[in-house]
């Protein structure tokens, strides 16, 4: 019998999905003033991680302390949630450290449905979205399975993995969001009337396994680190968990491979099953074994998914074979004889929008008013999701508020690079964020995200003035240090005491305290000792930090932002919209076939598509200038 | 990361065409033009002086110290230039070879080579040049482009391409495994030290060097092995000249130089291309003007790659000889004893300034005697000095030229960066760098490369 349709509230911003970029987009875009409503399939599945029970590492990390920086809540809940807490890349310099949390899944998802419930201007409300409301290519609003009519200035859709939803576990297939949640099939079918272009994309997730019956002597314990971190500007230090629980780390080995190469006809990725793209870097096991045939052994991760559950999670063991080849790849691992499983591995299809459909702005260029955010955008991962939602959120809310949109360049933020990237170029398989994607990445740190845009989260009425005031103070202070620094001079007789202990050469003159610093066996805290006058100088370990940071690496620094000082001027070249490609002289058709797909807002932008090459892009800058454009009709 | 050709690099170009005159200007545009000019010039501060003024000076290579040509420098700061931007033009006078070396220098210290129409679209854009006339700016750059494409295509020798392309392999197995240090830091894959990363730019450093090397003949190929004919007044220079030029008639330009002393023609001789250098005496003289004549005579033969010694066999030898003889000792030699048809008054034998190595001919320029010879032995010279190269891979353009020496600049940034301590993964931006330049010699330069290579080469999950 067919849904009779009633029309419900009207609100400024309606977000459809509560999942990482959902819960980001909606927190936002009611913070910045929006009556928004969030809509998602189950509440009980708000900001739940259907994966990995995981948050940061490598490139990840810097995007949740991004999300911070911009006034989101990622950073703020992994910090009320983790069970345990690891700076990465020690060893390394200072733009690729990186920190990770392990969540407490539960408590994740419990604490992020609670900020949502209590945040004044928003709305969370359970119900499946069919289809959205569209009136001369401008969305106006959606309407959900019970025929709900909300309407809206602008909407942003995060179906996530639910869009068509395909669960596959060997010869077993059936339609499913993940974790057998209910799928979002409707959607998907408006999506396409409307004109869009979709794709399938495949992922994976591992096994898990009860605590109680693992062997943990079999296998070798990570623990989580003793100094504190968080990722939040406004997580003090001494909030820091000192009873973190473990990982453990066991290997496949030469019986896990061979059941695994004895059952490949039944494995879904290599009978024909799976038909979407799966990532590369997150293959399924049968996959490695595949690809790396000679590599004797695979590491693989035990992870506990939280305080008040025995469900561990068998990292790096994603597969999607039969539930019984499954059993005993498991036990055939040390240390996992005899586990018992909790829930199968399994592979999931969905639906993406390619996401070159996509403006910088995240708005569709297909449907006005109309923004999606996270894994329907062809990425993958929670923090590349919030970091979309939060942008998504952001500029629904600019929207409704008839205001300019909020744009982050490649040299400002990791979120930057992953949407440029995303829209720019494209993806054929699900997008994970890698610090090689970033050329600037000693710009783009962990430890430099608030100062890069705590000023533009303020701006945006998104970072509140008592934390600003805080974050003004860190600046200063920084500045100042930097300054003293620059002007003390360090004597011979004080620095002789240190290269004494440390077997170095004595200095012959005096040299600026700032120079000193740049050798490299010389550390800030060390500098300081040499000056000798504790009462000065900053006392906020962040503070200290910046400092170091800034001297040690200066040349470099300074390099990069020559480069980047070029592409700000390229970046603000402005290409008309709705230039008609086919009317610009000289341009060659592979251009102008690539610029009309996918209608780069800069020249700078225009540069990074492939296939348009520096001939091209003089000639678009010399039509642009003479001021006659062509434009296709709207 | 693919490289950036942005808008607002500085550009460097030769502006004059080939083998029109010994003059030729090197021009930089862009806010880093006197900058770079300066890293490769010895003279005046240029970063100093006042703007619209012409500054003399040499060019020297930063690498070595070494002088490269004697220049006049004009500095022209925006925006009264012709791009609306800082300009920098070099007047060269040491020919082809030494104008090239000029902008090799420039683009390895940091100069970007101009795109086809650069300059022009650069005014264009700045205003500089008149609204209406942007079509034809369009139709410019298109077409600049398609012929330097086809150029381009044709200079891309196929050694030279898979050399490149294995120099580029070499630094993409670093660079993967050390971004899958970084990226996947838990992963029991090697890691990648400093040291391993060390080792890795001095082997691709040694190899540029050799490509490098080659430099010199690539020029030589394009543009001709300069060959200096010297030879007192009547001593048939200018009939066997003729000889050697009326059977091919392969004039290609026949122009003066700055002086009336000096006449430089571009023939091609059995498919060899040469630059005939016809020079004045090289005498002794009080004359004011004839010595100018004198010094630039002796500088051509110093930067000739091969010397014909024209000598009168009917006739004793004269001061005049003599003094040739010894100005050209240093050099690659051939002397001929033109006038064979005559009686001989003097032989190879009974010339003490003769040197062991010289190549000895017997012509007549007019029976014709001996020309063959002259050709087979030029030809002969010539393919010698190719065939020295290994692989006969030869570095034809400035710039490609140019590229290697930026690639190389970025090695010792990598070099320097390890030995001051730094983390690899700062190390790594100058080794990504270094990358990205040999990328751009071979227009290969794919934007997800490194991330395919990441996962091809590491098993990388979750």
């Amino acid at each position: 019998m067919q849904v009779k349709e009633f029309d419900s509230e009207n609100y400024d911003v309606i977000v459809v999905g509560a999942g990482h970029a959902g819960s980001e987009a909606a927190l936002s875009a009611a913070r910045m003033g929006q009556k928004t409503l969030l809509v998602t399939i189950n509440l009980d599945m708000v900001a739940f991680m259907p994966c990995n029970p995981s948050l940061g590492g490598p490139a990840k990390g810097i995007v949740v302390r991004e999300i911070d920086a911009l006034g989101g809540e990622m950073g703020h809940n992994i910090d009320k949630t983790y069970i345990q807490m690891r700076m990465l890349n020690t060893g390394k310099g200072p733009a690729v450290r990186a920190l990770r949390a392990q969540a407490d899944k539960n408590m994740y998802h419990r604490m992020m449905k609670e900020v949502l419930e209590e945040e004044p201007n928003l709305t969370l409300r359970q119900g499946i979205v069919d289809k959205l409301i569209v009136e001369d290519g401008i969305c106006k609003g959606v309407v959900t399975a019970t025929g709900a009519r909300y309407h809206a200035k602008a909407v942003v859709l995060t179906a996530g993995t639910s869009s068509r939803g395909k669960i596959i576990i060997g010869e077993l297939t059936y339609s499913s969001g993940p974790n057998n949640s209910i799928p979002s099939i409707k959607l998907s079918e408006n999506l396409e009337e409307n004109g869009f272009k979709l794709t399938r994309f495949k992922t994976g997730t591992p096994p898990r396994v009860n605590k109680e019956t693992i062997d943990f002597t079999k296998t070798e314990e990570q623990p989580g680190d003793k100094e504190p971190n968080h990722f939040s500007f406004d997580t003090p230090d001494s909030q820091y968990l000192k009873d973190q629980l473990s990982c453990w780390m066991t290997y496949t080995n030469a019986t896990t491979h061979q059941i695994i190469r004895e059952n490949l006809d039944r494995a879904p990725m290599f009978s024909g099953v799976i038909k979407g793209v799966g990532p590369r870097y997150c293959p399924s096991i049968e996959d490695k074994i595949v690809r790396f045939a000679d590599k004797p052994r695979h590491q693989i991760f035990l992870e506990p998914e939280g305080k008040d559950t025995e469900e561990y999670y068998v990292g790096d063991f994603s597969t999607s074979m039969p539930e019984e080849v499954q059993l005993k790849m498991v036990h055939s691992v040390a240390g996992l004889e005899n586990a018992k499983l909790m829930r199968p591995g399994y592979a999931i299809e969905y639906d993406v929008i390619e996401p070159w459909q996509l403006k910088l702005n995240m708005e569709t260029k297909v449907v006005k008013n109309l923004f999606t955010a996270g894994q329907m955008n062809g990425t993958s991962g929670y923090e590349e999701a919030a970091g979309q939602g939060i942008m998504a959120g952001i500029n629904a809310a600019l929207r409704a508020e008839g205001k300019d949109p909020f744009i982050l360049r490649r040299d400002e933020a990791y979120i930057g690079v992953m949407i440029d990237d995303l829209v720019t170029k494209g993806t054929n398989e699900p997008y994970r964020l890698l610090t090689s994607r970033a050329e600037y990445r000693l710009i783009l740190r962990h430890d430099n995200a608030d100062l890069r845009l705590t000023d533009k989260g303020h701006e945006l009425g998104l970072i509140s003035e008592d934390r600003y005031a805080k974050f003004n103070k860190k600046r200063e202070e920084i500045e100042s240090e930097l300054n003293r620094l620059n002007r003390k001079m360090i004597t011979p007789k004080m620095a002789e005491p240190f290269m004494q202990k440390n077997n170095l050469k004595s200095l012959k003159d005096g040299i600026l305290a700032d120079h000193l610093l740049r050798r490299p066996e010389v550390h800030y805290e060390d500098i300081i000792d040499m000056i000798g006058d504790p009462d000065e100088g900053p006392v906020d370990r962040r503070v200290k930090e910046q400092v170091e940071i800034s001297i040690k690496y200066a040349g470099y620094i300074k390099k990069e932002q020559m480069k980047i000082e070029r592409l700000k001027k390229m970046e603000s070249k402005k290409i008309p919209d709705r230039i008609d490609y086919t009317k610009v002289p000289s341009l060659a058709t592979e251009a102008v076939q690539k610029l009309s797909k996918i209608n780069p807002e800069t020249i700078a932008q225009a540069s990074r598509i492939s296939g348009v090459n520096p001939a091209d892009i003089g000639i678009l800058s010399v039509y642009i200038e003479q001021g006659r454009i062509a434009k296709v009709p709207e | 990361m693919a490289s950036a050709v942005t808008e607002y690099d500085t550009i460097a170009a030769i502006s004059t065409p080939p083998g029109e005159g010994a003059i030729s200007i090197v021009r930089l545009s862009g806010d880093q033009a006197v900058d770079i000019a300066q890293k490769v010039f010895k003279g005046k501060d240029l970063t100093k002086v006042q703007s619209h003024t012409i500054n003399y000076g040499h060019i020297i290579d930063p690498t070595d110290g070494s002088l490269v040509d004697e220049v006049m420098v004009s500095i022209m700061l925006a925006p009264k230039t012709f791009t609306r931007e800082d300009v920098v033009e070099i007047n060269t006078h040491g020919g082809i070879v030494a104008t090239n070396k000029v902008l090799q220098l420039l683009i390895g210290s940091g100069a970007r080579m101009a795109e086809p129409g650069e300059f022009t679209k650069r005014a264009f854009l700045n205003g500089r040049i008149d609204l209406t006339q942007a079509e034809s700016v369009m139709d410019l750059i298109r077409a600049k482009t398609d012929k330097a494409m086809q150029v381009a295509v044709n200079q891309l020798d196929g050694n030279l391409n898979h050399l490149i392309a294995n120099l580029r392999q070499e630094i993409l197995d670093a660079l993967a495994q050390v971004e899958v240090n970084i990226d996947y830091p838990e992963y029991d894959t090697e890691q990648m030290t400093t040291k391993m990363l060390l080792e890795k730019a001095h082997l691709v450093s040694k190899n540029i060097d050799s490509l490098l090397k080659t430099a010199d003949s690539g020029e030589i190929l394009q543009h001709g092995l300069a060959t200096a004919i010297v030879g007192k007044p009547n001593v048939g220079k200018s009939s066997l000249l003729n000889r050697l030029l009326d059977e091919d008639k392969a004039i290609v330009t026949d122009v003066a130089g700055t002086t009336r002393d000096i006449v430089e023609q571009y023939v091609n001789i059995d498919g060899v291309p040469l630059k005939l250098i016809d020079t004045a005496g090289v005498r002794d003289t009080t004359d004011k003007v004839e010595k100018i004549g004198v010094e630039r005579s002796k500088k051509a033969l110093k930067d000739a790659d091969l010397v014909i010694v024209v000598l009168d066999a009917s006739r004793k030898l004269e001061n005049d000889d003599i003094q040739l003889l010894e100005a050209t000792k240093d050099k690659h030699r051939i002397v001929i004893f033109n006038k064979n048809d005559l009686i001989t008054v003097i032989t190879p034998e009974t010339v003490e300034q003769v040197k062991k190595d010289d190549i000895i001919l017997k012509t007549s320029a007019i029976t014709n005697d001996g020309i063959e010879t002259i050709k087979k032995t030029i030809s002969n010279i010539f393919n010698a000095g190719i065939e020295d190269n290994s692989n006969n891979v030869i570095i034809t353009s400035a710039r490609q030229a140019g590229l290697l020496r930026q690639a190389k600049e970025n090695l010792n940034d990598v070099i320097s960066g390890i030995e001051a301590g730094m983390p690899i993964d700062l190390v790594q931006i100058d080794m990504t760098a270094c990358w990205d330049t040999l990328g751009e010699i071979t227009g290969e330069s794919y934007p997800d490369e490194l991330i395919t290579q990441l996962f091809s080469q590491f098993c990388l999950g979750k």
